[in-house]
């Protein structure tokens, strides 16, 4: 809950541009990108970082990859989190 | 993997190491303490502390917003689950935190419907889907999921959505700092601040620790590299007898922070003049509550709570290591009478609390881990 994990933007919603179709480890589900506002405009293949379906901030891919492997070296807690989130339909 | 060897490559680590120990003035003991429960679980699943000085000491903090949640408040939900057509939604981690007599999942089991969700979005929108019911959502965290709750009492406002609330138990990460380094129990020479927390908050949020304190702190990345930089940082300060707050975690963290986050905070929740901490006891201004304007969506308005307080078991010392005067295994209890499988205390709950991170990546596995590394 409190893991903030890293996700790929695959589309924009067109009709709603807080919201976004993000791929996290193969998982895609739409997460809210309204906290980013300020930030430049967020778009396909950017790395977003992800805490309970609001994206907080824009990271490069380094530093997704990186997030990405200390979550999977946490173990069960990411598969729970991954679980949770396949459970999550956010509109 | 090339990306992450960057921030994991043991000869660095080593290099790191070295210029530490260069750093440390013989005979000085240095206490720092990693407020955020992801360091610690970092530093225990890379057996860090071998790589320090034995006259430097890593104390654990109170960054695990699980851990803090007191049990009244779980019973407080569980009473609001209680009532007639209520569904009451909270995050996974919660479902397991014991109260005053109860976890949500025994609860369940008498006959509540307390569900599991993601995001507070997911209880909004199953609000939306049972318009007969009162969803309401057991909101807890620090700083990183705060917005989201906010982001999501907002949408609903905007979209009239009168049958969904917010059991708001937010608590701010200032509050619990400065109730640190006000206790007489601990003397501390430094913090590594959160990384995730501090996106949101930025940076200047930590200058009174600096200005009125004179204690140094560095907002931390979460790979081993960026905590022993980190470290690495702090001891420079003190060296050069400087006392500041420095951003290690630059690529992630902004120094003014996330401001579209922290004003949606700020337009639908107010400070309480205080909440009670596990562990810490009450801390005045620590935890937030909905705003008048936001009042419909209020469950602390809504349902009559019993806002029992419930004092801790009496074998559980979680306290003292929310508060990093007990390191986990020195708890009377820890591996015995509380594991992970049957917590008696929240340390033991959530993986970013101390005990569970210790538990997992014990003495003897930090030991292995290190070889690994070094092979």
């Amino acid at each position: 809950m409190c893991l903030g994990i890293p996700g790929e933007v695959v589309e924009v919603r067109e009709d709603r541009s807080d919201l976004a179709k993000v791929d996290v480890s193969g998982v895609r589900r739409v997460i809210n990108i309204g906290l980013l506002e300020g930030e430049e405009a967020v778009g396909p293949g950017d790395w977003i970082l992800i805490h309970v379906g609001f994206a907080l901030s824009k990271i490069d891919e380094r530093e997704a990859q990186a997030a990405l492997d200390f979550l999977k070296g946490i173990g069960q807690d990411y598969e729970d989190e991954l679980d949770a989130l396949r459970q999550s339909h956010i509109e | 993997m090339r990306f992450v060897d960057e921030y994991r490559d043991a000869e660095q680590a080593e290099a790191l190491a070295a210029k530490i120990a260069d750093l440390c003035e013989p005979g000085r003991h240095y206490k720092f303490m990693e407020v955020c429960g992801g360091h610690t679980h970092t530093i225990y699943k890379h057996g860090l502390e071998d790589y320090l000085p034995d006259n430097i000491t890593l104390v654990h903090g109170p960054g695990c917003p699980v851990c803090v949640i007191p049990m009244g408040r779980v019973d407080d939900a569980i009473h609001i689950a209680q009532q007639p057509d209520v569904i009451m939604t909270s995050f996974g981690d919660m479902m397991r935190v014991p109260g005053g007599t109860k976890s949500f999942i025994d609860s369940n089991a008498d006959g509540t419907t307390i569900k599991m969700v993601y995001s507070p979005l997911d209880a909004l929108k199953l609000a939306k889907q049972r318009p007969d019911q009162q969803v309401v959502f057991m909101a807890i965290g620090f700083e990183t999921t705060t917005p989201s709750t906010a982001m999501t009492v907002l949408r609903a406002a905007e979209e009239g959505v009168d049958n969904f609330s917010v059991f708001c138990n937010h608590v701010t990460i200032i509050p619990a700092i400065k109730a640190i380094l006000d206790s007489p129990d601990l003397r501390l020479d430094g913090f590594l601040g959160p990384g995730h927390v501090s996106t949101v908050i930025g940076c200047r949020p930590y200058e009174f620790i600096a200005r009125d304190y004179h204690k140094p702190l560095v907002v931390a990345g979460f790979e081993p590299l960026d905590i022993l930089q980190s470290i690495y940082m702090l001891l420079r300060q003190l060296n050069e007898g400087r006392c500041e707050v420095e951003n290690q975690y630059g690529r992630v963290v902004p120094w003014e922070g996330n401001q579209v986050a922290l004003r949606a905070i700020s337009d639908t929740m107010e400070l309480r003049p205080y909440f009670e901490w596990r562990g810490l006891g009450f801390i005045s201004h620590s935890a937030l509550r909905m705003r008048e304007d936001y009042a419909r969506f209020d469950a602390e308005r809504a349902f009559d709570l019993p806002g029992v307080r419930v004092a801790d078991p009496k074998a559980c010392q979680c306290g003292e290591v929310l508060k990093g005067v007990l390191k986990p295994w020195e708890c009377k209890v820890f591996g015995t009478a509380c594991t992970p499988e049957t917590p008696i205390g929240t340390c033991m709950v959530s993986s970013e609390g101390a005990c569970a991170a210790y538990y997992n990546y014990g003495r003897f596995e930090r030991d292995r881990v290190k070889e690994a590394t070094r092979a």
